[in-house]
């Protein structure tokens, strides 16, 4: 039988506990709290039990078709965004070269979208894509089509979900080639011998041998994307209308704009819910890709 | 120190309590009887911890459940079915 894990060295990282404590457990405490009150300001609060969460829940009320508006809407920039930028990584990993100065050439510029400060990008786009100053809007208006961010709701969706990726599809492309660069050559050797075409030496070996770098991949690209705020808030504002309003920027306007401390709250709590849930999944996954990576 | 922002109540402050205290018995049980990962009915290696961890997620899920479905239902309900639901997990999962 196996030795059982000696846990005791855990207690060393009660500082960082305490840490975390303080800037983290309290402000969700709070969130609690607040969840399950309503107030005025001035710092008054007054009990209402189960009632944010109950409107919150029904598509029916204000808050609830607020909710579940923005949830679908951030569902589905996820979905597009991972349709797109999924395929699009691997297809630039496979053409990446594989030896040579070319090699570090296109990481460094690959790399260079990822460290670019998300309220920059978001600048950079807005810029980009105006119709009147921009180099892309003008050039799309030039072609003759009616394209304008601020006015449009699909002007909206294609800026930010171009903005999502151009500044993420080369992680993506980073984890992919690290998976590629994994694979020993006897397997590329031995499909040569058999005569595979180069789709077949995909399916057979590229594909399944990228499977735990696509993994994380995937999640990690859902989990940004399901969280984003400030590239689509500083671009549309959530708009035009509230076309562009995904979660957070719902869960802002609520909190700051409205001063629905109560609304927010039990709206938070459950946008945390959703990402804690994928986030366990996210651990699931790469701790069992450990695990079987080492036997 | 102030906590009047806080806004504590005593719903909230039971309910965190009771957490703490689970969390501290788990931290006790962990150092004085430690334990290996097993693998149970999700095909996964879960720990003491990792069952706590999705006992609490569940239960969190089934209230709003609930909440969304049950109409006036009590909402004790969906504590026993959490609590059902916890028990499931600890032993099989």
């Amino acid at each position: 039988m196996a030795k059982p894990l000696d846990n005791r060295a855990w207690f060393l990282v009660l500082p960082v506990v305490a840490l975390v404590a303080f800037s983290a457990l309290i402000p969700v405490m709070t969130v609690v709290n607040y969840s399950v009150q309503d107030s005025f300001g001035n710092n008054e609060f007054f009990w209402n039990g189960t009632g944010w969460f109950k409107e919150l829940l029904d598509p029916s009320t204000d808050l609830g078709g607020r909710f579940f508006d923005a949830l679908w809407r951030t569902l589905l920039f996820s979905a597009i965004c991972l349709l797109i930028e999924v395929p699009l990584g691997i297809g630039v990993a496979l053409t990446l070269p594989r030896r040579g100065w070319g090699v570090a050439a296109s990481l460094v510029l690959l790399a260079l979208p990822l460290l670019i400060p998300w309220n920059v990008v978001g600048t950079i786009w807005q810029v980009f894509a105006r119709r009147d100053i921009g180099l892309l809007g003008a050039a799309v208006n030039g072609l003759g089509i009616e394209y304008n961010y601020a006015q449009t709701p699909l002007a909206a969706w294609v800026t930010v979900v171009a903005m999502d990726v151009w500044h993420w599809t080369s992680l993506v492309v980073l984890l992919c080639y690290a998976g590629l660069r994994a694979i020993p050559d006897a397997y590329y050797q031995a499909a040569k011998v058999d005569g595979a075409s180069s789709w077949a030496v995909f399916r057979a070996i590229q594909l399944p041998k990228m499977q735990r770098v696509l993994t994380i991949a995937i999640l990690l690209r859902f989990m940004d994307s399901f969280m984003i705020y400030t590239e689509p808030f500083v671009v549309t504002g959530g708009g035009p209308g509230n076309a562009t309003t995904f979660l957070s920027i719902d869960l802002v306007k609520i909190a700051l704009g409205q001063f629905d401390l109560g609304k927010a709250a039990a709206m938070s709590i459950v946008y945390n819910l959703i990402v804690l849930t994928v986030c366990w999944v996210f651990f699931a996954t790469t701790t069992r890709s450990q695990s079987e990576a080492v036997q | 120190m102030a906590l009047s922002w806080m806004a504590w109540t005593w719903q909230t402050a039971l309910f965190f309590g009771l957490l703490f205290c689970v969390l501290a018995v788990m931290t006790l049980l962990a150092a004085l009887r430690p334990e290996r990962d097993r693998i149970g009915m999700l095909g996964l290696p879960t720990t003491r911890g990792d069952r706590l961890f999705l006992t609490l997620l569940g239960a969190a899920f089934i209230h709003l459940g609930w909440l969304a479905l049950a109409g006036e239902a009590p909402l004790w309900g969906a504590s026993f079915v959490s609590l059902a639901y916890g028990a499931i997990m600890f032993r099989w999962a």
